[in-house]
Protein backbone atom coordinates (compact mmCIF):
# COMPACT_ATOMS: atom_id res chain seq x y z
CA UNK A 1 0.00 0.00 0.00
CA UNK A 2 3.18 2.21 0.15
CA UNK A 3 3.19 2.81 -3.23
CA UNK A 4 -0.53 4.94 -3.14
CA UNK A 5 0.29 6.63 0.00
CA UNK A 6 1.19 9.42 -2.75
CA UNK A 7 -2.14 9.25 -3.87
CA UNK A 8 -5.51 10.87 -3.15
CA UNK A 9 -7.42 8.68 -0.38
CA UNK A 10 -10.50 6.86 -1.18
CA UNK A 11 -12.19 7.80 1.98
CA UNK A 12 -11.43 10.91 4.41
CA UNK A 13 -13.34 11.42 7.47
CA UNK A 14 -11.33 14.48 8.88
CA UNK A 15 -12.69 16.28 13.10
CA UNK A 16 -16.13 14.72 12.01
CA UNK A 17 -18.57 14.75 14.70
CA UNK A 18 -22.31 13.30 14.45
CA UNK A 19 -24.65 14.32 17.26
CA UNK A 20 -28.38 12.91 17.06
CA UNK A 21 -31.26 15.50 18.29
CA UNK A 22 -34.39 13.68 19.70
CA UNK A 23 -37.93 14.81 19.40
CA UNK A 24 -37.99 16.41 22.64
CA UNK A 25 -34.43 18.15 22.27
CA UNK A 26 -31.84 15.75 23.32
CA UNK A 27 -28.72 15.30 21.70
CA UNK A 28 -26.84 12.50 21.96
CA UNK A 29 -23.42 12.34 20.28
CA UNK A 30 -22.37 8.91 18.78
CA UNK A 31 -18.91 10.53 16.82
CA UNK A 32 -16.55 12.79 18.12
CA UNK A 33 -13.54 13.92 16.74
CA UNK A 34 -13.12 11.21 14.37
CA UNK A 35 -10.31 11.03 11.85
CA UNK A 36 -9.74 8.18 9.14
CA UNK A 37 -8.07 7.69 6.24
CA UNK A 38 -8.53 4.54 3.66
CA UNK A 39 -6.18 4.70 0.50
CA UNK A 40 -7.57 3.59 -2.92
CA UNK A 41 -7.10 -0.77 -2.65
CA UNK A 42 -7.19 -0.45 1.07
CA UNK A 43 -9.04 -3.25 3.42
CA UNK A 44 -10.04 -1.45 7.05
CA UNK A 45 -12.19 -2.93 9.23
CA UNK A 46 -13.08 -1.25 12.25
CA UNK A 47 -13.68 -2.85 15.92
CA UNK A 48 -15.31 -1.07 18.57
CA UNK A 49 -17.88 -2.18 21.88
CA UNK A 50 -21.41 -2.76 20.65
CA UNK A 51 -23.23 0.48 20.04
CA UNK A 52 -20.48 2.93 19.83
CA UNK A 53 -21.66 4.12 16.68
CA UNK A 54 -19.29 2.06 14.13
CA UNK A 55 -21.94 1.66 11.90
CA UNK A 56 -22.95 5.59 12.09
CA UNK A 57 -19.13 6.29 10.13
CA UNK A 58 -20.37 4.19 7.61
CA UNK A 59 -24.04 5.56 6.85
CA UNK A 60 -21.71 9.20 6.69
CA UNK A 61 -20.08 7.71 3.76
CA UNK A 62 -22.64 6.37 2.36
CA UNK A 63 -24.40 10.35 2.66
CA UNK A 64 -27.90 9.07 3.85
CA UNK A 65 -26.50 10.97 6.69
CA UNK A 66 -24.51 13.95 7.06
CA UNK A 67 -21.57 14.87 10.11
CA UNK A 68 -22.39 17.78 12.35
CA UNK A 69 -19.16 19.15 12.21
CA UNK A 70 -16.03 17.97 10.12
CA UNK A 71 -15.59 16.73 6.79
CA UNK A 72 -16.15 13.60 4.99
CA UNK A 73 -14.62 13.17 1.58
CA UNK A 74 -14.59 10.57 -1.16
CA UNK A 75 -11.99 10.13 -3.88
CA UNK A 76 -11.00 14.11 -2.81
CA UNK A 77 -14.63 15.04 -3.36
CA UNK A 78 -16.87 15.80 -0.64
CA UNK A 79 -19.91 13.66 -0.21
CA UNK A 80 -23.08 14.91 -1.81
CA UNK A 81 -26.10 12.41 -1.37
CA UNK A 82 -25.47 9.12 -2.31
CA UNK A 83 -22.61 9.05 -4.23
CA UNK A 84 -23.24 5.67 -7.27
CA UNK A 85 -19.43 4.54 -6.52
CA UNK A 86 -20.39 2.97 -2.94
CA UNK A 87 -21.51 -0.49 -2.45
CA UNK A 88 -23.05 -1.57 1.01
CA UNK A 89 -23.37 -5.08 2.56
CA UNK A 90 -25.70 -4.79 5.33
CA UNK A 91 -25.99 -6.82 8.69
CA UNK A 92 -29.36 -7.88 8.33
CA UNK A 93 -31.44 -8.92 5.30
CA UNK A 94 -31.89 -6.67 3.09
CA UNK A 95 -33.38 -7.84 0.14
CA UNK A 96 -36.06 -7.53 -1.77
CA UNK A 97 -38.05 -11.15 -0.76
CA UNK A 98 -40.65 -10.36 -3.23
CA UNK A 99 -37.80 -10.55 -6.14
CA UNK A 100 -36.11 -13.68 -6.80
CA UNK A 101 -32.48 -14.43 -6.83
CA UNK A 102 -31.70 -12.76 -10.34
CA UNK A 103 -34.02 -10.29 -10.11
CA UNK A 104 -32.44 -9.27 -6.87
CA UNK A 105 -28.68 -9.33 -8.76
CA UNK A 106 -30.24 -6.96 -11.56
CA UNK A 107 -31.95 -4.51 -9.27
CA UNK A 108 -28.83 -2.40 -9.11
CA UNK A 109 -28.24 -1.73 -12.99
CA UNK A 110 -31.87 -1.73 -13.60
CA UNK A 111 -31.92 1.69 -11.12
CA UNK A 112 -28.93 2.66 -12.85
CA UNK A 113 -30.67 2.68 -16.35
CA UNK A 114 -28.89 -0.01 -17.86
CA UNK A 115 -30.82 -2.16 -20.63
CA UNK A 116 -32.85 -5.35 -19.45
CA UNK A 117 -30.21 -7.87 -21.97
CA UNK A 118 -27.30 -6.06 -20.11
CA UNK A 119 -28.54 -6.07 -16.51
CA UNK A 120 -29.68 -10.04 -17.16
CA UNK A 121 -26.04 -10.79 -18.50
CA UNK A 122 -24.19 -9.28 -15.62
CA UNK A 123 -26.52 -10.98 -13.05
CA UNK A 124 -25.84 -14.12 -14.38
CA UNK A 125 -22.19 -13.81 -14.94
CA UNK A 126 -22.00 -12.94 -11.01
CA UNK A 127 -24.35 -15.31 -9.56
CA UNK A 128 -21.96 -17.40 -11.40
CA UNK A 129 -19.29 -15.95 -9.36
CA UNK A 130 -20.68 -16.55 -6.24
CA UNK A 131 -22.01 -19.92 -7.28
CA UNK A 132 -25.58 -19.61 -7.74
CA UNK A 133 -26.33 -20.36 -11.13
CA UNK A 134 -28.59 -22.82 -9.99
CA UNK A 135 -30.68 -20.91 -8.00
CA UNK A 136 -31.40 -17.50 -10.60
CA UNK A 137 -35.46 -18.41 -9.80
CA UNK A 138 -35.76 -19.19 -6.27
CA UNK A 139 -36.92 -16.51 -3.56
CA UNK A 140 -34.94 -15.51 -0.63
CA UNK A 141 -36.92 -17.24 1.79
CA UNK A 142 -36.23 -20.62 -0.30
CA UNK A 143 -32.51 -20.20 0.64
CA UNK A 144 -30.03 -20.23 3.53
CA UNK A 145 -28.55 -17.93 5.70
CA UNK A 146 -25.26 -18.14 3.72
CA UNK A 147 -26.93 -18.56 0.13
CA UNK A 148 -28.55 -15.56 0.73
CA UNK A 149 -25.60 -12.97 1.79
CA UNK A 150 -23.68 -14.58 -1.48
CA UNK A 151 -26.85 -13.13 -3.21
CA UNK A 152 -26.50 -9.87 -1.32
CA UNK A 153 -22.53 -9.65 -2.31
CA UNK A 154 -23.08 -9.60 -5.71
CA UNK A 155 -26.09 -7.42 -5.54
CA UNK A 156 -23.77 -5.12 -4.13
CA UNK A 157 -20.40 -5.90 -6.60
CA UNK A 158 -22.74 -5.94 -9.56
CA UNK A 159 -22.73 -2.11 -9.58
CA UNK A 160 -18.72 -2.99 -9.26
CA UNK A 161 -18.26 0.06 -6.38
CA UNK A 162 -15.04 1.41 -5.77
CA UNK A 163 -15.72 1.96 -2.21
CA UNK A 164 -17.01 -1.05 -0.56
CA UNK A 165 -18.64 -0.54 2.48
CA UNK A 166 -20.15 -3.45 5.11
CA UNK A 167 -21.92 -3.01 8.37
CA UNK A 168 -21.63 -6.42 10.31
CA UNK A 169 -22.22 -8.70 7.12
CA UNK A 170 -21.28 -12.12 8.02
CA UNK A 171 -22.32 -11.37 12.29
CA UNK A 172 -25.54 -13.73 11.63
CA UNK A 173 -23.82 -16.89 10.24
CA UNK A 174 -23.01 -19.60 11.86
CA UNK A 175 -18.88 -19.93 12.33
CA UNK A 176 -18.36 -22.64 9.52
CA UNK A 177 -20.07 -20.47 7.08
CA UNK A 178 -18.66 -16.85 7.87
CA UNK A 179 -15.42 -18.32 7.01
CA UNK A 180 -16.57 -19.91 3.63
CA UNK A 181 -17.74 -16.26 3.49
CA UNK A 182 -14.79 -14.73 4.68
CA UNK A 183 -12.95 -16.76 1.46
CA UNK A 184 -15.14 -15.70 -1.19
CA UNK A 185 -15.12 -12.05 0.14
CA UNK A 186 -11.60 -11.98 -0.12
CA UNK A 187 -11.56 -13.30 -3.56
CA UNK A 188 -14.31 -11.37 -5.23
CA UNK A 189 -12.67 -8.16 -3.46
CA UNK A 190 -8.95 -9.18 -4.77
CA UNK A 191 -10.25 -8.94 -8.38
CA UNK A 192 -11.01 -5.60 -8.17
CA UNK A 193 -9.47 -4.00 -5.57
CA UNK A 194 -12.36 -1.43 -3.67
CA UNK A 195 -11.36 0.16 -1.03
CA UNK A 196 -13.30 -1.57 1.97
CA UNK A 197 -14.35 -0.17 5.54
CA UNK A 198 -15.27 -3.40 7.23
CA UNK A 199 -17.42 -3.04 10.56
CA UNK A 200 -17.29 -5.85 12.73
CA UNK A 201 -17.24 -6.69 16.95
CA UNK A 202 -15.15 -9.71 16.06
CA UNK A 203 -11.40 -9.05 16.46
CA UNK A 204 -10.38 -12.18 14.31
CA UNK A 205 -12.61 -11.81 11.81
CA UNK A 206 -11.05 -8.16 11.61
CA UNK A 207 -7.23 -9.11 11.82
CA UNK A 208 -8.15 -12.25 8.97
CA UNK A 209 -9.70 -9.71 6.61
CA UNK A 210 -7.92 -6.29 6.74
CA UNK A 211 -4.73 -4.33 5.90
CA UNK A 212 -5.64 -2.43 9.22
CA UNK A 213 -7.66 -2.55 11.87
CA UNK A 214 -9.35 0.58 13.61
CA UNK A 215 -9.79 0.37 17.14
CA UNK A 216 -12.52 2.48 18.55
CA UNK A 217 -13.32 4.03 22.02
CA UNK A 218 -16.84 3.38 23.69
CA UNK A 219 -19.03 5.74 22.79
CA UNK A 220 -19.14 8.71 21.83
CA UNK A 221 -16.99 7.21 19.29
CA UNK A 222 -13.56 8.44 18.25
CA UNK A 223 -10.50 6.79 16.80
CA UNK A 224 -8.25 5.08 19.81
CA UNK A 225 -5.39 3.35 17.63
CA UNK A 226 -4.19 2.10 14.07
CA UNK A 227 -2.76 -1.37 13.81
CA UNK A 228 -1.13 -1.98 10.47
CA UNK A 229 -1.86 -6.12 9.67
CA UNK A 230 1.31 -7.14 7.54
CA UNK A 231 0.46 -10.67 6.83
CA UNK A 232 0.76 -11.86 3.50
CA UNK A 233 -2.23 -11.80 0.53
CA UNK A 234 -3.89 -14.08 -0.88
CA UNK A 235 -4.67 -15.06 2.59
CA UNK A 236 -6.31 -18.52 3.43
CA UNK A 237 -8.71 -17.43 6.28
CA UNK A 238 -9.31 -20.97 7.46
CA UNK A 239 -5.75 -21.50 8.62
CA UNK A 240 -4.67 -17.96 8.88
CA UNK A 241 -5.78 -17.90 12.42
CA UNK A 242 -3.72 -20.25 13.72
CA UNK A 243 -0.26 -18.75 12.25
CA UNK A 244 1.63 -17.01 15.48
CA UNK A 245 1.52 -13.89 13.83
CA UNK A 246 -2.05 -13.54 13.63
CA UNK A 247 -2.49 -14.86 17.18
CA UNK A 248 -0.34 -11.86 18.08
CA UNK A 249 -1.74 -9.29 16.18
CA UNK A 250 -4.98 -10.13 18.19
CA UNK A 251 -3.87 -10.41 21.74
CA UNK A 252 -2.02 -7.04 21.02
CA UNK A 253 -5.15 -5.16 19.52
CA UNK A 254 -7.52 -7.02 22.24
CA UNK A 255 -5.55 -5.76 25.05
CA UNK A 256 -6.05 -2.32 23.78
CA UNK A 257 -9.70 -3.09 23.02
CA UNK A 258 -10.44 -4.53 26.19
CA UNK A 259 -10.41 -1.49 28.48
CA UNK A 260 -13.44 0.17 25.73
CA UNK A 261 -15.42 -3.23 25.79
CA UNK A 262 -15.44 -2.98 29.48
CA UNK A 263 -16.21 0.59 30.09
CA UNK A 264 -19.17 0.22 27.50
CA UNK A 265 -20.53 -2.79 29.30
CA UNK A 266 -20.16 -1.04 32.80
CA UNK A 267 -22.00 1.94 31.38
CA UNK A 268 -24.54 -0.37 30.02
CA UNK A 269 -25.47 -2.48 33.07
CA UNK A 270 -25.64 0.86 35.19
CA UNK A 271 -27.88 2.45 33.02
CA UNK A 272 -30.02 -0.55 33.08
CA UNK B 1 -54.02 -44.38 17.71
CA UNK B 2 -57.67 -43.80 18.70
CA UNK B 3 -56.26 -45.29 22.52
CA UNK B 4 -54.14 -41.78 22.75
CA UNK B 5 -55.10 -39.03 23.94
CA UNK B 6 -52.30 -37.10 21.42
CA UNK B 7 -53.69 -37.54 18.46
CA UNK B 8 -51.63 -34.79 16.68
CA UNK B 9 -48.47 -37.13 17.51
CA UNK B 10 -47.09 -39.14 14.10
CA UNK B 11 -47.40 -42.31 14.66
CA UNK B 12 -44.12 -44.11 15.32
CA UNK B 13 -43.56 -46.76 12.28
CA UNK B 14 -41.29 -50.47 13.09
CA UNK B 15 -37.72 -49.79 12.13
CA UNK B 16 -36.99 -50.06 8.37
CA UNK B 17 -40.79 -48.66 6.78
CA UNK B 18 -39.65 -46.95 3.68
CA UNK B 19 -39.98 -43.61 2.95
CA UNK B 20 -42.27 -44.53 0.53
CA UNK B 21 -44.40 -46.57 3.10
CA UNK B 22 -44.93 -43.61 5.68
CA UNK B 23 -45.44 -41.00 2.92
CA UNK B 24 -48.09 -43.01 1.96
CA UNK B 25 -49.21 -43.05 5.05
CA UNK B 26 -49.16 -39.55 6.06
CA UNK B 27 -51.18 -38.83 2.70
CA UNK B 28 -53.74 -41.28 4.14
CA UNK B 29 -54.00 -39.26 7.33
CA UNK B 30 -54.42 -36.12 5.60
CA UNK B 31 -57.20 -36.93 3.06
CA UNK B 32 -58.92 -38.88 6.03
CA UNK B 33 -58.69 -35.37 8.29
CA UNK B 34 -60.22 -33.83 5.25
CA UNK B 35 -62.80 -35.63 4.44
CA UNK B 36 -63.69 -35.62 8.27
CA UNK B 37 -63.56 -31.88 8.35
CA UNK B 38 -65.99 -31.62 5.04
CA UNK B 39 -68.29 -34.65 6.94
CA UNK B 40 -68.68 -31.90 9.81
CA UNK B 41 -69.22 -29.28 8.14
CA UNK B 42 -72.17 -30.76 5.97
CA UNK B 43 -73.40 -31.96 9.48
CA UNK B 44 -74.01 -28.33 11.04
CA UNK B 45 -75.20 -27.04 8.22
CA UNK B 46 -77.83 -29.54 7.76
CA UNK B 47 -78.40 -29.97 11.57
CA UNK B 48 -78.91 -26.22 11.29
CA UNK B 49 -81.45 -25.81 8.67
CA UNK B 50 -83.01 -28.95 9.39
CA UNK B 51 -83.67 -27.69 13.42
CA UNK B 52 -84.90 -24.28 11.56
CA UNK B 53 -87.23 -26.19 9.01
CA UNK B 54 -88.28 -27.79 11.97
CA UNK B 55 -89.31 -25.62 14.53
CA UNK B 56 -90.80 -23.62 11.57
CA UNK B 57 -93.01 -26.73 10.82
CA UNK B 58 -94.15 -27.21 14.62
CA UNK B 59 -94.51 -23.50 15.43
CA UNK B 60 -92.05 -23.71 18.04
CA UNK B 61 -91.23 -20.39 15.88
CA UNK B 62 -93.18 -18.33 14.43
CA UNK B 63 -92.26 -18.21 10.76
CA UNK B 64 -94.40 -15.37 10.64
CA UNK B 65 -90.92 -13.53 11.35
CA UNK B 66 -88.59 -16.20 11.18
CA UNK B 67 -89.64 -17.79 8.04
CA UNK B 68 -88.22 -21.14 7.09
CA UNK B 69 -85.49 -22.82 4.73
CA UNK B 70 -88.01 -23.76 2.62
CA UNK B 71 -90.06 -20.35 2.75
CA UNK B 72 -86.94 -18.87 1.67
CA UNK B 73 -85.95 -21.50 -1.10
CA UNK B 74 -89.26 -20.90 -2.43
CA UNK B 75 -89.23 -16.96 -2.62
CA UNK B 76 -85.82 -16.99 -4.46
CA UNK B 77 -87.67 -19.57 -6.56
CA UNK B 78 -89.97 -16.83 -7.23
CA UNK B 79 -87.45 -13.69 -7.30
CA UNK B 80 -85.46 -15.77 -10.10
CA UNK B 81 -88.34 -17.27 -12.07
CA UNK B 82 -91.20 -14.52 -11.69
CA UNK B 83 -89.07 -11.43 -10.81
CA UNK B 84 -89.47 -9.36 -7.62
CA UNK B 85 -92.26 -6.54 -7.08
CA UNK B 86 -89.76 -4.32 -8.07
CA UNK B 87 -88.35 -5.93 -11.68
CA UNK B 88 -86.70 -8.65 -12.08
CA UNK B 89 -84.14 -10.14 -9.29
CA UNK B 90 -81.05 -9.62 -11.86
CA UNK B 91 -81.73 -6.73 -12.46
CA UNK B 92 -82.06 -5.34 -8.33
CA UNK B 93 -78.77 -8.00 -7.82
CA UNK B 94 -76.49 -5.61 -10.88
CA UNK B 95 -77.84 -2.64 -9.08
CA UNK B 96 -76.56 -3.05 -5.93
CA UNK B 97 -72.95 -4.43 -6.84
CA UNK B 98 -72.40 -1.78 -9.58
CA UNK B 99 -72.59 0.53 -6.15
CA UNK B 100 -70.46 -1.92 -4.68
CA UNK B 101 -67.90 -2.13 -7.33
CA UNK B 102 -67.51 1.52 -8.55
CA UNK B 103 -67.39 2.45 -4.91
CA UNK B 104 -64.90 -0.48 -4.17
CA UNK B 105 -62.80 -0.06 -7.12
CA UNK B 106 -62.80 4.41 -6.69
CA UNK B 107 -62.39 4.01 -2.60
CA UNK B 108 -59.14 1.29 -2.30
CA UNK B 109 -57.58 2.95 -5.42
CA UNK B 110 -57.79 6.97 -4.13
CA UNK B 111 -57.11 4.72 -0.42
CA UNK B 112 -53.91 3.31 -1.87
CA UNK B 113 -52.68 6.48 -3.75
CA UNK B 114 -53.40 8.99 -0.30
CA UNK B 115 -52.04 6.22 1.94
CA UNK B 116 -48.96 5.71 -0.19
CA UNK B 117 -48.43 9.50 -1.05
CA UNK B 118 -49.33 10.72 3.37
CA UNK B 119 -46.92 7.32 4.07
CA UNK B 120 -44.08 9.03 1.99
CA UNK B 121 -44.55 12.29 3.34
CA UNK B 122 -43.71 12.96 6.80
CA UNK B 123 -44.75 16.47 6.43
CA UNK B 124 -47.91 15.99 4.81
CA UNK B 125 -49.33 13.25 6.88
CA UNK B 126 -48.15 15.10 10.29
CA UNK B 127 -50.29 17.99 8.77
CA UNK B 128 -53.67 15.50 7.68
CA UNK B 129 -53.44 12.56 10.57
CA UNK B 130 -55.33 14.75 12.55
CA UNK B 131 -58.37 15.34 10.38
CA UNK B 132 -58.40 12.04 8.76
CA UNK B 133 -58.75 10.87 12.55
CA UNK B 134 -61.51 12.92 13.00
CA UNK B 135 -63.00 11.98 9.73
CA UNK B 136 -62.84 8.16 10.60
CA UNK B 137 -64.42 9.12 13.85
CA UNK B 138 -67.65 9.63 11.97
CA UNK B 139 -70.05 5.92 11.89
CA UNK B 140 -70.00 6.55 8.21
CA UNK B 141 -73.31 4.87 7.77
CA UNK B 142 -74.85 8.35 9.08
CA UNK B 143 -73.30 9.96 6.11
CA UNK B 144 -76.25 8.10 4.06
CA UNK B 145 -78.49 10.49 4.23
CA UNK B 146 -76.44 13.62 3.80
CA UNK B 147 -75.39 11.74 0.53
CA UNK B 148 -78.77 10.90 -0.56
CA UNK B 149 -80.01 14.72 0.53
CA UNK B 150 -77.18 16.13 -2.20
CA UNK B 151 -76.84 13.12 -4.46
CA UNK B 152 -80.44 11.75 -5.06
CA UNK B 153 -81.89 8.29 -5.07
CA UNK B 154 -79.87 7.09 -7.53
CA UNK B 155 -76.39 5.41 -8.32
CA UNK B 156 -74.02 8.84 -7.23
CA UNK B 157 -75.16 8.51 -3.44
CA UNK B 158 -74.46 4.76 -2.87
CA UNK B 159 -71.31 4.84 -4.53
CA UNK B 160 -70.06 7.82 -2.63
CA UNK B 161 -71.18 5.89 0.62
CA UNK B 162 -69.65 2.49 -0.70
CA UNK B 163 -66.65 4.58 -1.38
CA UNK B 164 -66.34 6.54 1.94
CA UNK B 165 -66.62 2.90 3.68
CA UNK B 166 -63.83 1.47 1.89
CA UNK B 167 -61.57 4.61 1.49
CA UNK B 168 -60.59 5.20 5.12
CA UNK B 169 -59.92 1.15 5.89
CA UNK B 170 -57.76 0.86 2.78
CA UNK B 171 -55.84 3.88 3.14
CA UNK B 172 -54.91 3.27 7.07
CA UNK B 173 -53.90 -0.07 5.57
CA UNK B 174 -51.81 1.42 3.06
CA UNK B 175 -50.43 4.19 5.40
CA UNK B 176 -49.44 1.47 7.66
CA UNK B 177 -47.79 -0.53 5.15
CA UNK B 178 -46.02 2.48 4.16
CA UNK B 179 -44.48 2.56 7.25
CA UNK B 180 -43.61 -0.61 8.35
CA UNK B 181 -41.58 -1.18 4.98
CA UNK B 182 -38.01 -1.71 6.16
CA UNK B 183 -35.61 0.97 6.87
CA UNK B 184 -32.52 -0.89 5.10
CA UNK B 185 -34.51 -2.73 2.36
CA UNK B 186 -35.53 1.34 1.46
CA UNK B 187 -31.21 2.49 2.35
CA UNK B 188 -30.20 -0.83 0.12
CA UNK B 189 -32.07 0.49 -2.92
CA UNK B 190 -30.81 3.87 -2.59
CA UNK B 191 -27.93 2.89 -2.48
CA UNK B 192 -27.82 0.33 -5.63
CA UNK B 193 -28.84 3.84 -6.94
CA UNK B 194 -32.75 3.97 -6.43
CA UNK B 195 -34.55 7.52 -7.11
CA UNK B 196 -37.42 8.21 -5.17
CA UNK B 197 -39.95 7.00 -7.71
CA UNK B 198 -38.24 3.98 -8.00
CA UNK B 199 -37.84 3.45 -4.26
CA UNK B 200 -41.95 3.51 -4.08
CA UNK B 201 -42.24 1.12 -6.81
CA UNK B 202 -40.16 -1.52 -5.97
CA UNK B 203 -39.62 -1.35 -2.12
CA UNK B 204 -42.74 0.54 -1.05
CA UNK B 205 -45.92 -0.78 -3.13
CA UNK B 206 -44.65 -4.51 -2.53
CA UNK B 207 -43.77 -3.87 0.79
CA UNK B 208 -47.45 -2.52 1.77
CA UNK B 209 -49.34 -5.03 -0.57
CA UNK B 210 -49.43 -7.58 2.10
CA UNK B 211 -51.44 -4.38 4.31
CA UNK B 212 -53.45 -3.67 1.50
CA UNK B 213 -54.45 -6.65 0.47
CA UNK B 214 -55.86 -7.89 4.18
CA UNK B 215 -57.92 -4.22 4.03
CA UNK B 216 -59.31 -5.55 0.58
CA UNK B 217 -61.01 -8.41 1.65
CA UNK B 218 -62.74 -6.04 4.64
CA UNK B 219 -63.28 -3.64 2.52
CA UNK B 220 -65.31 -5.31 0.08
CA UNK B 221 -67.93 -6.57 2.41
CA UNK B 222 -67.52 -2.89 3.59
CA UNK B 223 -68.81 -1.50 0.07
CA UNK B 224 -71.82 -3.76 -0.27
CA UNK B 225 -72.99 -2.22 3.13
CA UNK B 226 -72.68 1.17 2.09
CA UNK B 227 -74.84 -0.10 -1.17
CA UNK B 228 -77.24 -1.68 1.25
CA UNK B 229 -77.43 1.25 3.49
CA UNK B 230 -77.76 3.76 1.36
CA UNK B 231 -80.55 1.89 -0.71
CA UNK B 232 -82.30 1.49 3.10
CA UNK B 233 -82.52 5.03 3.37
CA UNK B 234 -83.53 5.95 -0.05
CA UNK B 235 -83.70 4.04 -3.30
CA UNK B 236 -85.72 3.05 -6.61
CA UNK B 237 -83.99 -0.58 -6.94
CA UNK B 238 -81.48 -2.58 -5.63
CA UNK B 239 -81.14 -5.35 -2.65
CA UNK B 240 -81.19 -3.57 -0.27
CA UNK B 241 -84.32 -1.94 -1.37
CA UNK B 242 -85.86 -5.74 -1.69
CA UNK B 243 -85.04 -5.94 1.73
CA UNK B 244 -86.77 -2.30 2.90
CA UNK B 245 -90.45 -3.55 0.63
CA UNK B 246 -89.89 -7.17 2.41
CA UNK B 247 -89.82 -5.43 5.80
CA UNK B 248 -92.44 -3.11 4.71
CA UNK B 249 -95.03 -6.14 4.12
CA UNK B 250 -93.69 -8.25 6.60
CA UNK B 251 -92.25 -10.59 4.00
CA UNK B 252 -89.81 -13.05 6.37
CA UNK B 253 -88.74 -15.01 3.72
CA UNK B 254 -88.20 -12.26 1.27
CA UNK B 255 -85.49 -10.66 4.01
CA UNK B 256 -83.85 -13.45 4.45
CA UNK B 257 -83.92 -14.48 0.87
CA UNK B 258 -81.82 -10.83 -0.15
CA UNK B 259 -79.48 -11.66 2.78
CA UNK B 260 -78.49 -15.35 1.49
CA UNK B 261 -78.16 -13.57 -2.05
CA UNK B 262 -75.82 -10.90 -0.36
CA UNK B 263 -74.24 -13.53 1.46
CA UNK B 264 -73.25 -15.43 -1.24
CA UNK B 265 -72.03 -12.97 -3.57
CA UNK B 266 -69.57 -11.40 -0.97
CA UNK B 267 -68.25 -14.97 -0.73
CA UNK B 268 -67.73 -15.44 -4.77
CA UNK B 269 -65.88 -11.70 -4.42
CA UNK B 270 -64.02 -12.93 -1.18
CA UNK B 271 -63.01 -16.12 -3.56
CA UNK B 272 -61.60 -14.36 -6.84
CA UNK B 273 -59.96 -11.70 -4.22
CA UNK B 274 -57.73 -15.34 -2.22
CA UNK B 275 -57.22 -16.29 -6.16
CA UNK B 276 -55.56 -12.70 -7.19
CA UNK B 277 -53.76 -12.76 -4.05
CA UNK B 278 -52.20 -15.81 -3.77
CA UNK B 279 -50.60 -15.64 -7.12
CA UNK B 280 -49.43 -12.09 -6.50
CA UNK B 281 -47.64 -13.33 -3.33
CA UNK B 282 -45.86 -15.99 -5.06
CA UNK B 283 -42.75 -15.29 -3.40
CA UNK B 284 -43.95 -15.19 0.48
CA UNK B 285 -42.71 -18.31 2.35
CA UNK B 286 -45.10 -21.41 1.87
CA UNK B 287 -47.02 -21.98 5.08
CA UNK B 288 -47.54 -25.12 6.05
CA UNK B 289 -51.14 -25.19 6.63
CA UNK B 290 -53.89 -27.65 6.94
CA UNK B 291 -56.99 -25.38 6.14
CA UNK B 292 -59.10 -27.24 2.86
Amino acid sequence: MKDNASQTPAIELINVSRRFVSPTGKSLTALRDFNMVVEPGEFVAVVGPTGCGKSTTLNLVTGLARPSAGEVRLMGGPVNGIDPRVGFVFQTDALFPWRNVIDNVMAGPLFRGKSHAEATRSARDWLARVGLSRFEQHYPHQLSGGMRKRVSLAQTFINEPEILLMDEPFSALDVQTRTVMHEELLRLWAERKASVIFVTHDLEEAVALADKVYVLTAGPATVKSVYPINLPRPRVVADIRYEPRFIEYCRTIWEDLRDEVEMSYRRASQAA
Amino acid sequence: MTDTPLENIAPIFRAGTSDAEIEAAALKAIRRRKHAVLFWRLVILVGILGAWELAANRLWIDPFFYSSPSGIVMRLYEWITEGTAEGSLWFNLWVTMEEALIGFFAGSIAGVLVGIGLGRNQFLSDIFSVYIKAINSIPRVVLAPIFIMIMGLGLASKVALAFIMVFFVVFANAFQGVREADRNMIANARILGASNWQVTRTVIVPSAMSWIFASLHVSFGFAIIGAIVGEFVGARFGIGQLISIAKGTFDAAGMYAAIILVMLVTLLAEMIMTMIETRLAKWRPQQHTDMQ
